[in-house]
């Protein structure tokens, strides 16, 4: 296949053609050489957020592993509409076990490489597991633990849409405050999710200190890409969390799944950075401050808030949460300087 | 070579002599003492191009062994009884998976209440799980059935389960024959597998299966098990070609042929009832042993070849089926089934009571006399039962069971065996 002309232009957004750029600057995605390792023919709805997220992350993985990669898939909706068989996705060696060891099975892929490597049995091949957040945060999460600990040379990429999206919209510990789910209904008086729990394993990953740690959106693709690439350039344990929206838990538009990740981002309520040995090392800043009504007012998740009487104080403990992020981590420039 | 070793360390020296590749290790008493050697030999380097892993979990060790067996390497684990239970779902998944990992089931019972020792409850728990289960009756069968164990599981692409008493034989001193490089090398060659996570080649493994197809990919399971039901004779004649040792095959008997009455057992209690049986016999008693090796794939038809001529069956067995009785007895009837034969369950040693020759003597001369009922507990404390019973019965808020019989007894660590 002969290289496709790019048409140039600019978007009006901080969006910039490939064109602009030199050959090495462009992204993996814009190459027609790329792997296409998660192919076109998947079964995802219409603007999954994990899809795209999972094709951007693995090709940019398998670019860097020359094309030398394993993965392997927790139980959860990347794994079941990848692999309808007799069809698979997957242009590459992959394996599913089952909902909670992901991890591990990581671990075992990298241990075995390592001794075919020493008897000359095999090349230099990389290990990615990867999941949803049920997967990673809850019931795969011993296994996580243990190969972070271990500091195994597998990277572990978590797609995080804030719930069992794939038996029906459940809560897990990655839902959000007042978040409607399956589980968590907006009844009572505390509808939706309630506050004061979950938790958020990109710090707990930091924890263990191990070589990378760092978060992204489906909205900076760019800036996934150079995470993952810049995550397969290190060997030991690797975490990437990247947050995608799902237009069917979340109750959003298919067309506004970048939207909803970059307000994510914008509003502060998922920060962007990254992390080497436990220290975070670099934010992506908020370029455009937005109240977190903006993120929620989309999402029929958070509907229950904007009824005839809007829940202004639990939109304040959301934004607060989202205030909070900021200031944590530094997601202002001004609060940088 | 001739050794006096412990029962974990002669089955540690013959993994290693298998050449693993990868072996995961989680602790969990009986086992420890075989990882804990794997794990030394690794580190100072005796086992070349191994990788050691200490887990966080046993589903973690399961899980490893599927990644790293899907990636080409001889893997081994080892676990027992709650560490078993923990994971099932991997073990399972590496049966449907079709993974050749070889894991030793020290035989431990399975709580509550807690108990660390022998009984089979643990990978009887596992009989449906599409692993092949091979019992070792002795260490020295413990050991020869790990070296035939890789050969199999790679063979037929099935795992297989090695188990051997806790304790009664992981803990034992006593003298076995370790065979040496070359030999093992010999027998064992190096590990081919049907489907391996390559890049060269890519394969998707673990896709769903909808009702189009289970049925058939179940059935294969099973076939891949009647095919191992061939195959297990055959390794044990080639083992015996190599090693010059009888160990392994799908069942061992012992002067069954004129035997009005037999028992069935399987792993190291063959031992005492073989005494019993010797010294039966001398007093005239027609009676037999059957030890089964293979409980699966169960080997029907060689456990009815030798049970066709007895007039009476006990299997005694290390486990109990709440609320039916036995399990392997469950198996066994089914071998007779159309023999006309009188079926007696024995459930004994549970969680490591001893099983002695006195009370094997008892048991065998009621069921000779015809005054065995069809399922016995062997050596049941009755009083205390009936107490903790009674007790029930006029209290509602009659407590913790297993903590009020053990009150009852009171302190007798000392009295068991």
């Amino acid at each position: 296949m002969s290289f496709q002309p790019v048409h140039f232009y600019q978007t009006g957004t901080f969006t910039v053609g490939n064109r602009l750029l030199s050959a090495e600057e462009r992204s993996v995605q814009a190459n027609v050489e790329r792997t296409n390792s998660l192919n076109s023919g998947h079964r995802a709805c219409q603007g999954c957020g994990e899809a795209l997220g999972a094709r951007y992350a693995i090709d940019a993985a398998m670019n860097a592993a020359r094309g030398r990669l394993i993965a392997a898939n927790a139980t959860g909706c990347l794994e079941v509409f990848s692999t309808p068989y007799p069809e698979t996705s997957w242009q590459i060696p992959w394996i599913h076990s089952l909902f909670g060891n992901t991890a591990a099975i990581g671990t075992g892929i990298a241990a075995a490489i390592k001794v075919k490597r020493q008897k000359g049995q095999m090349d230099d091949v990389r290990v990615v597991a990867q999941g949803g957040d049920g997967g990673t945060t809850d019931i795969g999460f011993g296994c996580l633990s243990g190969m972070f600990e271990r500091n195994d040379d597998v990277l572990y990429i978590c797609y995080d849409n804030g719930g069992y999206m794939n038996t029906g919209v459940q809560r897990s510990s990655a839902t959000p405050p007042a978040a409607r789910t399956a589980t968590t209904m907006p009844v009572g008086p505390e509808p939706g999710n309630v506050f004061g729990q979950g938790k958020f394993v990109p710090a707990i990953a930091m924890a263990h200190e191990i070589p990378y740690v760092a978060t992204a959106t489906v909205a900076d693709l760019r800036d996934l890409e150079y995470k993952v690439t810049k995550a397969m350039g290190l060997r030991g344990a690797r975490y990437i969390h990247i947050l995608v929206p799902c237009p069917l838990g979340w109750g959003a538009a298919s067309q506004d799944t970048i939207k909803l990740a970059r307000l994510a981002k914008e509003t502060g309520i998922f920060p962007v950075f990254e992390a080497e040995h436990g220290e975070v090392t670099g934010v992506l800043k908020i370029r455009r401050p937005q109240p977190v009504e903006e993120y929620l007012k989309l999402q029929k998740r958070y509907a229950h808030l904007f009824g005839k009487k809007p829940a202004v104080e639990t939109i304040a403990r959301l934004q607060a949460a989202a205030d909070k992020n900021i200031r944590k981590y530094g997601l202002l420039d001004q609060e940088a300087n | 070579m001739l050794k006096q070793t412990e029962g974990s360390h002669a089955v540690a020296e013959a993994v290693a002599l298998c050449r693993p590749e990868v072996i995961c290790a989680y602790p969990i008493s009986p086992q420890t003492h075989i990882v804990e050697g794997l794990g030394e030999m690794v580190k100072a380097g005796e086992v070349a191009d191994c990788e050691f892993i200490n887990v966080e979990s046993e589903f973690a060790a399961m899980s490893v062994a599927i990644g790293s067996s899907a990636t080409g390497a001889r893997t081994y684990t080892a676990t027992a009884s709650q560490g078993l239970l923990f994971m099932v779902e991997a073990v399972y998944n590496a049966a449907g998976l079709g993974l050749p990992i070889v894991m030793t089931v020290a035989n431990r019972a399975i709580g509550a209440p807690i108990n660390i020792w022998n009984d089979h409850s643990d990978s009887l728990s596992q009989r449906d799980c599409g692993w092949i289960q091979l019992f070792a009756e002795t260490n020295q069968e413990a050991l020869d059935l790990h070296i035939q164990a890789f050969k199999l599981a790679e063979e037929v692409s099935l795992p297989v389960m090695v188990c051997m008493d806790g304790f009664i034989l992981t803990h034992a001193y006593e003298r076995v024959d370790v065979p040496t490089q070359e030999q093992v090398d010999a027998f064992l060659p190096p590990y081919e597998p049907r489907q391996m996570l390559d890049p060269k080649e890519p394969v998707s493994i673990g896709a769903m299966v909808g009702p189009e197809a289970f049925s058939e990919v179940r059935y294969l399971a099973h076939a891949k098990q009647m095919q191992a039901l061939e195959r297990i004779p055959q390794l044990a004649e080639q083992f015996k070609a190599v090693f010059g040792r009888d160990s392994g095959g799908l069942t061992h008997s012992y002067l069954v042929d004129d035997a009005d009455i037999v028992v069935v057992a399987m792993g190291s209690v063959l031992g005492t009832i073989k005494d019993t049986v010797d010294e039966m016999r001398q007093e005239g008693q027609r009676i037999g042993v059957l030890g089964i090796t293979s409980y699966r794939p169960f080997p029907l038809d060689s456990v009815r070849a030798a049970l066709q001529n007895a007039q009476r069956v006990v299997v005694l067995e290390k486990s109990l089926a709440v609320g039916i009785g036995g399990i392997l007895s469950t198996d066994v009837r089914m071998a007779m089934s159309g023999l006309q034969l009188h079926g007696h369950t024995v459930v004994a040693g549970l969680g490591g009571r001893a099983i002695t020759r006195k009370s094997l003597r008892g048991l065998f001369s009621k069921a000779i006399n015809g005054e065995l009922g069809h399922l016995t507990f062997l050596d049941l404390d009755w009083n205390v039962v009936n107490k903790q019973l009674e007790r029930e019965r006029t209290t509602r808020r009659s407590g913790p069971a297993a903590e009020s019989m053990l009150r009852d007894i009171g302190v007798v660590a000392a009295r068991i065996g």
